[in-house]
């Protein structure tokens, strides 16, 4: 028997032997149903051919109980019995041991970082971002110059980080210095801000002065106050300027500037070579301050730049003047928006001086001479008189026109000129015996000055009339004389006795509403109004300057009748003054 | 160059911070040192740590470490309600005496006061 295929399977055919014993049938052998059976195959087994054998058939058969149904023999049904044979069989794999592999690396290092989001700490992390942008902006424009920049960067930075250390502590320092003095001072303190003199009331229209902080320096014990100004942007600072008037004991002279803030030491220190005459604070850059010295020079410093030097100072080659400068005061910028200040001098010359670039640029406005200009001069007189020149001594320009200003002489006379007549004067006046000290305009009446001289005289003007309109005799040499700031009939005056004395034309024609001695045995050189404050500060010939505070009477304004309201603005200032003025021209037009 | 040797000049170096101290800032704190009723001086980092003082190691210790907490509170909360507003200085009158702190950004100056002495 040749075997052409045998695939064991669990498949077994119906009708053999082995499918009757798994069913419990007696054998028999029944081939007639084999026909039927592959009909009965299922259809998804693959079809094998036929032709490869019958046995494969009878091997792909499934025995299924419906076939056992068609069989032609039906036998009794019996229990069949599972055709498989179930046994468990089991078998153990080798099983790879388990190996346990890590591998370690160096954790990331940490550190405990905590920050609180507050609304300040954003918004510096934006100002910050915003800077930034704007370097980043800036850089990008200056790239062309890169070599150049980055020189000056690196300087800048190094400078500014060094000059920000010491500053940081400096400026804070200072605050403290600050705080410390307001302690210390603390009474004069308050009686500055709030200390209002209740026995006005009962001394009828006399007033006093409260004195509060006196500046002083040790440096200056030997030099006399010459000059006080008060700065207008920063209402609590003020420069003194110190030296001597003494012709034969000129020796070195400084300028200095205090706070009220800090009455023991001041705020900035010029030492000078020469004795400060008189100073002059622009008054919209307040940083810039005109001095003039002993010995002819001007100068002008600048106190943001650091350095004791002085910014512009002008030489003998530069049109110096020759004899000690009296007066500086600034005028208004030029049409080239160039700074520009006024000199008058011993030497007869008022000079105008301008800062332009590095320079100081010098124009002779006027040249004072002794003659009268009335008499029409020939050329001989003219030749003749034009060596003599006055001596200046002070001078002004008008508040509101702008061409016109005051010479005081030290003939006593009173010169009114204009920055466009360099040979003429407007007007004379005969005013004084003596040197004239001090001319000032009116703060509000655009007719009216007064002027004070050392022949014990203070006098009150109106520009358009000759004569004196007031004259007050003060006893004593006169050194200053100042109007008030906030009144147009207020001036103070003080005197070589060391008294104060304080006007209100408004109230008294006559006499002083408050005359105080200050100082004993020393001369009171100059006196100033604060822009704001009720205070003045008066300077003696010891380089003390104190100040005083103004009592309630001495600062009236003008009483109204009840129920009317008080008007405000100058012109109310004006109104006052043109009045007393009034008063006194009609017995003048009477008389005529 | 000139600016780094600039620079270099008018460094001092005092205790383990590095403060840079002009000569004219020298000369402001003499000055309050000399003020009447003035107990002492503590300059003090931004981190709280003392950097110059004229008192005893434990008082300035005490003081440094108190008061920056205070003062840092203090500018947090001026700062807190208008970021664009910053602490200029600080008071604190007792009985006995007047503590006076100024802050700054990298540093702040306590001054220790009597002001009746």
């Amino acid at each position: 028997m040749a075997v052409h295929f045998v695939m064991e399977g669990n498949l077994v055919y119906q009708d053999s032997n082995e499918a009757r014993k798994l069913e419990g049938l007696p054998e028999e052998t029944v081939k007639a149903s084999t026909e039927a059976h592959p009909d009965e195959e299922k259809p998804d087994t693959p079809v094998t051919p036929v032709e490869d054998g019958a046995e494969a058939e009878k091997a792909g058969e499934e025995y299924r109980p419906d076939s056992a149904a068609s069989k032609a023999d039906k036998k009794e049904p019996k229990v069949t019995k599972n055709q498989f044979n179930f046994s468990e069989r089991a078998s153990q794999t080798l099983n790879n041991p388990l190996r346990e592999r890590s591998c370690q690396t160096e954790p990331p290092q940490r550190c405990t970082f905590s920050a609180n989001a507050n609304q300040w700490e954003i918004y510096d992390a934006y100002v910050e971002e915003l800077q930034k942008q704007e370097k980043n902006k800036e850089k990008q424009k200056t790239i062309q110059l890169k070599k150049d920049v980055d020189k000056k960067k690196k300087k800048m930075m190094l400078m500014e980080t060094q000059n920000d250390d010491i500053n940081k502590v400096g400026k804070v320092a200072k605050i403290i210095e600050r705080m410390l003095h307001q302690n210390t001072f603390d009474d004069i303190a308050q009686d500055f801000k709030y200390f209002e003199d209740a026995s006005d009331e009962f001394r009828g229209q006399q007033g006093t002065i409260l004195p509060l902080w006196k500046f002083h320096y040790d440096k200056t014990k030997k030099l006399s106050v010459t000059a006080l100004c008060w700065n207008k942007k920063y209402p609590d600072l003020f420069s003194v300027g110190l030296g001597s008037y003494n012709f034969t004991k000129q020796g070195r002279g400084m300028l200095v500037f205090y706070s009220l803030k800090n009455s023991a030491f001041p705020e900035y220190i010029y030492p000078t070579s020469s004795s400060v005459l008189c100073l002059d604070i622009h008054e919209q850059r307040s940083y810039l301050v005109a001095v003039g010295f002993y010995d002819g020079c001007v100068a002008v410093y600048n106190l943001k730049r650091e350095g004791q030097e002085p910014v512009y100072k002008s030489t003998a080659k530069t049109g110096k003047h020759t004899d000690p400068v009296w007066q500086v005061c600034w005028h208004n910028d030029d049409m080239d928006n160039n700074h520009n200040f006024y000199s008058v001098s011993s030497d007869g010359r008022v000079v105008s001086w301008t800062l332009i670039k590095n320079e100081l640029v010098f124009t002779d406005v006027i040249r004072l001479s002794l003659n009268a200009e009335d008499k029409p001069s020939t050329q001989q007189a003219s030749t003749a008189f034009s060596s003599l020149l006055a001596c200046g001594t002070s001078m002004d320009f008008h508040k509101q026109i702008d061409y016109l200003f005051l010479v005081g002489t030290e003939e006593g006379k009173i010169h009114k000129c204009s920055k466009t007549y360099s040979r003429q004067y407007l007007e004379t006046y005969a005013a004084h015996s003596m040197p004239v000290d001090t001319v000032k305009w009116n703060h509000f009446h655009p007719n009216v000055f007064i002027s004070c001289s050392s022949d014990w005289t203070v006098k009150i003007w109106d520009h358009t009339i000759n004569t004196p309109m007031f004259t007050f005799d003060l006893k004593a040499a006169v050194g200053d004389v100042a109007w008030a700031p906030y009144s147009s009939t207020v001036f103070a005056a003080v005197t070589t006795d060391g008294t104060v004395h304080v006007f209100d034309l408004n109230i008294n024609k006559y006499e002083p509403l408050c005359q105080q001695a200050v100082v004993a045995k020393h001369r009171l050189t100059h006196i100033e109004f604060n822009p704001i404050h009720p205070i003045i500060i008066v300077g003696d010939d010891r380089g003390y300057v104190t100040s005083y505070k103004l009592s309630p009477n001495l600062r009236k304004k003008q009483m109204m009748k009840k129920g009317q309201e008080q008007p405000k603005g100058p012109e109310v200032e004006v109104v006052k003054m043109e009045k007393l003025l009034s008063l006194l021209r009609e017995p003048e037009q009477n008389t005529v | 160059m000139d600016s780094l040797s600039l620079c270099l000049r008018s460094f001092t170096v005092i205790g383990r911070g590095l403060l840079p101290i002009g000569a004219e800032v020298e000369e402001t704190l003499k000055r309050i040192q000399g003020q009447k009723g003035v107990q002492g001086i503590i300059i003090v980092n931004s981190e709280g740590i003392p950097i110059k003082t004229t008192l005893d190691n434990a008082s300035t210790m005490q003081y440094a470490g108190l008061l920056h907490q205070l003062v840092m509170k203090a500018r947090s909360t001026v700062r807190d309600i208008d970021p664009q507003n910053d602490l200029t200085f600080m008071r604190v009158r007792s009985k006995k005496n007047e503590i006076m702190i100024a802050p700054d950004k990298d540093y702040f100056l306590i001054v220790i006061q009597n002001p009746s002495d």
